[in-house]
């Protein structure tokens, strides 16, 4: 079998938009558990909506935290974590009592907090992104475009040079993140029309 | 800053899409699938789908034709129509959609709203209320607009955002199809009456009106099926207009 797109499925997902988006960018991605299918991957997506705990509990339950701690480590092979797969990249996550999250991009995911009448959380709909720093996954996307986001909590990364983009809500939170091959998105790229696919089809040709 | 979004609605009735005045006279104007297509190309903020005979029928929006649907369409997609468990969340999301319409079931088994909500998130969960002034009162209908609940707006907005509904779709039922501009009094008294996001809907005629729903009725977002069928307008001419007047609307 050739490497391939592997997107890892662990019950945390409504898959099927992001299998459409991936196949209208071309790609043919397997959907997969299994740790061995997962290391053979030549790009990996985690997916994923719902609470950090209920992830990490199931990643863990799966056997997957290791492959995926082996993969970035050899910084390699591009992951891309998006919406809670991006949050599960962070050292902890917190909804109340702290979680050890994958620990592949050092930071931690808190609630948002409202600054002020416009700041609504949960953060629901479409909002722009505010560029930091130039990266490929951006290519050919200005500036302020908007994605479309749906999320309470966000990633606090450890370091700002971790952060590729911002989103004017609630102060501004990270809204896209990298370290060596190491990619998220709090926004939904699957939901987010031609900028989202776009964002995608970048991924797809680190 | 979160943007006001301008949803195209689409009536789907046997793979068609229907459009009727005041919930009354449907006409075949279009068929489902090409229309997806078109306002994906157009780039939409997002797709409000209704199948109008579901409830009638006693069954579930074809899941084969949402599933094709959502091949063409990246972004946020919201369907409704004869929605009665959970399950049937579970089947309608699977195949791809986001967002779950309720309308007639919500009144005769209020904790559905609050059961969804729990399972899938308030995101996921779009109450529609279809009304009619009667009196000094406005109340809801259900089945299509048909049945009188003895609800008032008032109290039912206030109820299902304490369920757990993620937003309100507010429809006028005499304005719907006319073209008329939407009923601002109806929009502005659930969005002083709840904190989540309000989608007006029934009777956009031209993008003034919707320009009125979002300044004066404060609406989160606008909604419209007979002025994009109808006439001119298009969603990213609608977007242009409310980008003039201030309005923050995303960037194309």
């Amino acid at each position: 079998m050739t490497a391939q797109v592997v997107v890892i499925d662990y019950g945390m997902s409504n898959l099927a938009s992001l299998a459409r988006s991936l196949e209208k960018c071309g790609a043919s991605p397997l959907f997969s558990s299994d740790p061995k299918e997962i290391l053979e991957a030549s790009k990996i997506i985690l997916p994923g909506v719902g609470s950090f705990a209920e992830g990490m509990a199931n990643l863990s339950k799966l056997g997957l935290v290791s492959p995926l701690r082996d993969i970035a480590s050899g910084k390699t092979i591009p992951i891309l974590g998006i919406c809670l797969g991006m949050q599960l990249l962070a050292s902890t996550g917190s909804e109340g009592y702290e979680v050890e999250g994958l620990n592949l991009i050092p930071g931690k995911v808190i609630k948002l907090e409202s600054h002020n009448d416009q700041d609504k959380i949960p953060h629901v709909g479409w909002n722009n992104i505010e560029i930091k720093q130039d990266d490929p996954i951006l290519a050919e996307i200005p500036d302020n475009t908007d994605f479309y986001f749906v999320h309470s909590y966000y990633f606090q990364p450890t370091s700002e040079d971790t952060i590729i983009a911002t989103t004017p809500h609630c102060g501004n939170f990270a809204s896209v993140i990298r370290l060596n091959n190491i990619y998220g998105t709090q926004f939904h790229p699957e939901k987010s029309s031609q900028p989202g696919l776009k964002l995608l089809s970048n991924f797809l040709n680190l | 800053m979160l943007k006001t979004r301008i949803i195209p609605t689409i009536l789907w009735k046997n793979e068609n899409i229907v459009k009727g005045i005041g919930f009354d006279s449907w006409r075949r104007i279009g068929t489902l699938l090409p229309a997806v297509k078109v306002y994906n190309l157009r780039q939409v903020d997002e797709l409000i789908i209704l199948d109008i005979q579901a409830t009638e029928e006693g069954r579930l929006p074809n899941l084969g034709t949402i599933s094709d649907i959502t091949k063409e369409c990246f972004v946020p997609l919201t369907i409704g129509g004869g929605i009665r468990t959970a399950s049937d969340v579970k089947d309608i999301l699977r195949v791809g959609a986001d967002k779950i319409c309720l309308n007639t079931t919500s009144y005769t088994n209020p904790s559905i709203v609050s059961d969804i909500a729990y399972m899938y998130g308030s995101q996921c969960v779009v109450a529609s209320i279809d009304a009619k002034l009667v009196g000094s009162e406005y109340y809801c209908y259900s089945h299509n607009g048909t049945v009188n609940t003895g609800r008032t707006v008032r109290n039912w907005a206030k109820e299902l955002e304490k369920l757990g509904a993620g937003e309100i779709i507010i429809t006028s039922i005499e304005k719907d199809g006319t073209m008329q501009g939407y009923d601002l009094d109806l929009i502005s008294l659930v969005s002083t009456t709840v904190k989540i996001p309000v989608i007006a809907s029934g009777g956009a005629g031209k993008y003034e009106d919707m320009y009125q729903a979002i300044k004066k009725g404060n609406a989160s977002a606008v909604a419209a099926s007979s002025m994009f069928n109808f006439t001119e307008a298009t969603p990213h001419a609608a977007r242009e207009y409310l980008r003039s007047k201030h309005i923050p609307v995303r960037k194309i």
